[in-house]
């Protein structure tokens, strides 16, 4: 059960995103979900020969505590790789604030418990503002009422019925799926045989 | 009656609304790579569940294999390679590997295989999955946790979309190809323009296209955002229904799957085909495009800081100066291929540029056709004589390749690349490297000229 959601949040403004930034290709040559961490942002974060760009936002106090992100539009694009979100829990990102996600990232967020809550752009800029602020204040995100703290900043979020049910539970969906089995199986008896796809091995 | 193309698909899928709001829809039809799948079946592993129908999934190698052998061309793409074959043995799917005649890349793989007909709901883990809406079928990419609950249930957890219609009316000029139609459509409704929407396109400039390139048109709306595209089904769809290993075995009637003349969608943008040009992205989003014959933006041309911010980083990364010539853009490498441009009629048309032309000095040309069976008709056109004669490297083996650089096919740090992919993302070819994307008749343009260039100067 998680319902609020509480950190030091980082200013990421950059629109695009994609998920090629955010895991690039050579992390993914893998058959586990685990050892991520180090590929999140890897390009972003660190240099040609391993070195932590100073300039970017995550290397430095106090952002480095980080656990929330502000981000700039359409963050997620691109490619499918739910590893991308994988890295971004391994490198303590609970949460995600901007003013919109490209679906399939959304869809695997949800799947990880990664919060990511949808608010104006008026206010996304003023969070950014907020979480630029060296003092490395919290923000709160509270999943029940739907609002996020900053400060004297009070503002609501967008986020669906089943995506925040999903992540104050933190279900499996794959198991409490199978709780609709038979409805699965009424669905498939109703079908035409012409309907039955069978590949050829 | 005034229902979308898309919610017809929805409906008759539906399998039961959910009490949190979501439903379950189900998969008539499930692909899988080597690098997205390996963690649901070790989730399926870890919860003691099996594959619900193994028939409804088709596994490809196609992400990480080397195109220059058959062999990988290192121990741990072996891994992946490997452990797909042996997750598809144990579960008993189908699996088209290395050295299969039917093997390539999974989105070119499909429609030669006649595994997709209108009427459909296909998944797969990945983004471009988008492109079975040529076929008046609902496609889209998913994550890994989505492959193993694919695996498991058959169906997914679903919200329906709300819709957008692109309707691209009039004839577009000679020169101008489904590619330059989906990245007028991209720099018009803009990289994140579709997120949240099912999109269907429309027009005469998109009826009149054949199947291949509706796929294109179809297969980069993803870059837009759409969750789903798609295209009525008509007589050219049911043409190229025909003469495939799957064709008859299976069929989806119930339903017209067109939009009825009433439908009304959310969204809707209207694009006159006579207005576009050949393009090539200058960025590094897929919405940074100009005309070939255009300069790259400056400054000037934006009035928000955050613009101008973004443009300057992308002109940085890009290597670029503001209001520079697009033809003026040297580069080094020519890329053909991917799930977005490596079938035989892109291969055509690129060669209609190249025969009788040299690659220029400098200039590394690939080409990888989309699929095995791809290149083998290719090679019996004649194409690859024609691809090889010009200086283009004929790669024997289909994949991904350069498109993502998941193999050793990997541009280095500030190599410029005309290339016919889906994606010029920062570091997507490579770290540092930097791509144009273009129609597969303007890279073969480029590649002779050494430089971007104009297609419709090559009679």
């Amino acid at each position: 059960m998680t319902k609020t959601i509480k950190g030091i949040a980082a200013p990421l403004p950059l629109a695009n995103v994609d998920t090629d930034v955010i895991m690039p290709k050579r992390f993914l040559i893998t058959i586990t979900r685990e050892g991520l961490a180090d590929g999140t942002f890897a390009d972003l974060r660190f240099d040609n020969v391993g070195q932590q760009r100073p300039e970017f936002i995550l290397n430095n106090a106090p952002w480095t505590q980080a656990t929330i992100l502000v981000v700039g539009d359409n963050f997620g694009c691109g490619s499918s790789r739910e590893h991308a979100v994988w890295g971004m829990r391994q490198l303590k990102i609970d949460a995600c604030i901007g003013t919109g996600f490209a679906g399939i990232f959304y869809d695997n967020a949800r799947k990880n418990g990664l919060a990511l809550p949808i608010v104006s752009p008026e206010a996304r800029d003023a969070l950014l503002q907020f979480s630029s602020n060296t003092s490395g204040a919290e923000i709160s995100i509270d999943l029940d009422s739907r609002t996020i703290a900053a400060g004297e900043i009070s503002v609501p979020f967008e986020m669906d019925d089943a995506t925040q049910t999903s992540l104050i539970r933190g279900r499996d969906d794959t198991l409490d799926s199978l709780e609709y089995a038979g409805a699965i199986r009424d669905f498939e008896a109703g079908l035409d045989d012409a309907m039955r796809v069978s590949v050829i091995k | 009656m005034n229902r979308t193309l898309y919610n017809k698909l929805v409906d008759a899928h539906k399998v039961c609304d959910l009490p949190d709001g979501d439903m379950l829809i189900y998969v008539d039809f499930h692909i899988m790579n080597e690098y997205t799948s390996p963690q649901a079946f070790s989730g399926l592993d870890a919860k003691r569940l099996g594959v619900w129908r193994p028939k409804a999934h088709l596994a490809v190698i196609d992400h990480v294999n080397a195109t220059r052998s058959k062999e990988p061309h290192d121990a741990a793409s072996k891994v992946l390679i490997d452990n797909l074959e042996a997750n598809c043995i144990k579960h008993d799917i189908a699996f088209y590997g290395l050295g299969d005649r039917r093997q390539g890349i999974e989105h070119v793989v499909v429609p030669e295989q006649g595994l997709v007909v209108p009427g459909m709901l296909i998944a797969c883990g990945d983004s471009h999955t988008t492109t079975y809406g040529a076929f008046g079928s609902l496609g889209f990419g998913i994550g890994t946790s989505e492959v193993e609950h694919v695996l498991a249930t058959q169906t997914l957890r679903y919200k329906r979309m709300k819709t957008m219609r692109v309707i691209v009316d009039g004839n577009t000029a000679p020169g101008v190809t489904a590619k330059d139609i989906i990245m007028k459509v991209v720099q018009v409704v803009g990289a994140g323009g579709a997120n949240g929407y099912a999109v269907e396109f429309a027009g005469s400039a998109i009826s009149g296209l054949g199947m291949a390139g509706r796929m294109t048109i179809c297969n980069m709306a993803v870059e837009l955002g759409a969750r789903a595209a798609l295209i009525a089904a008509d007589e050219i769809t049911e043409a190229a229904l025909k003469g495939h290993p799957h064709t008859g075995q299976f069929a989806f009637k119930g339903e017209n799957w067109v939009s009825d003349p009433e439908a009304v969608f959310d969204e809707e943008f209207t694009i006159s085909g006579a207005d576009i040009e050949p393009l090539i992205t200058w960025g590094t989003s897929p919405d940074q495009s100009v005309p070939i014959t255009a300069n790259v933006p400056s400054a000037l041309d934006y009035v928000s800081p955050t613009a101008k911010a973004a443009l300057e980083r992308s002109l940085q990364y890009m290597g670029l100066t503001e209001g520079q010539s697009a033809q003026s853009i040297k580069i080094d490498t020519a890329f053909i291929g991917s799930c977005t441009n490596s079938r035989i009629e892109d291969l055509r048309e690129a060669a209609k540029i190249l025969e009788g032309r040299q690659v220029a000095e400098g200039v590394e040309a690939i080409v990888v056709p989309g699929s095995a069976m791809t290149r083998i008709k290719a090679e019996a056109e004649g194409l690859r004589a024609i691809f090889e004669t010009a200086g283009f490297e004929w790669r024997p083996e289909a994949g991904c390749s350069m498109c993502l650089a998941m193999n050793d096919d990997i541009a280095m740090d500030g190599e410029r690349v005309a290339s016919s992919t889906n994606r010029n993302f920062e570091g997507r070819q490579g770290r540092g490297a930097r791509t144009h994307l273009m129609s597969p008749a303007m890279v073969a343009a480029a590649a002779v000229s050494g430089h971007l260039a104009d297609v419709r100067n090559f009679k």
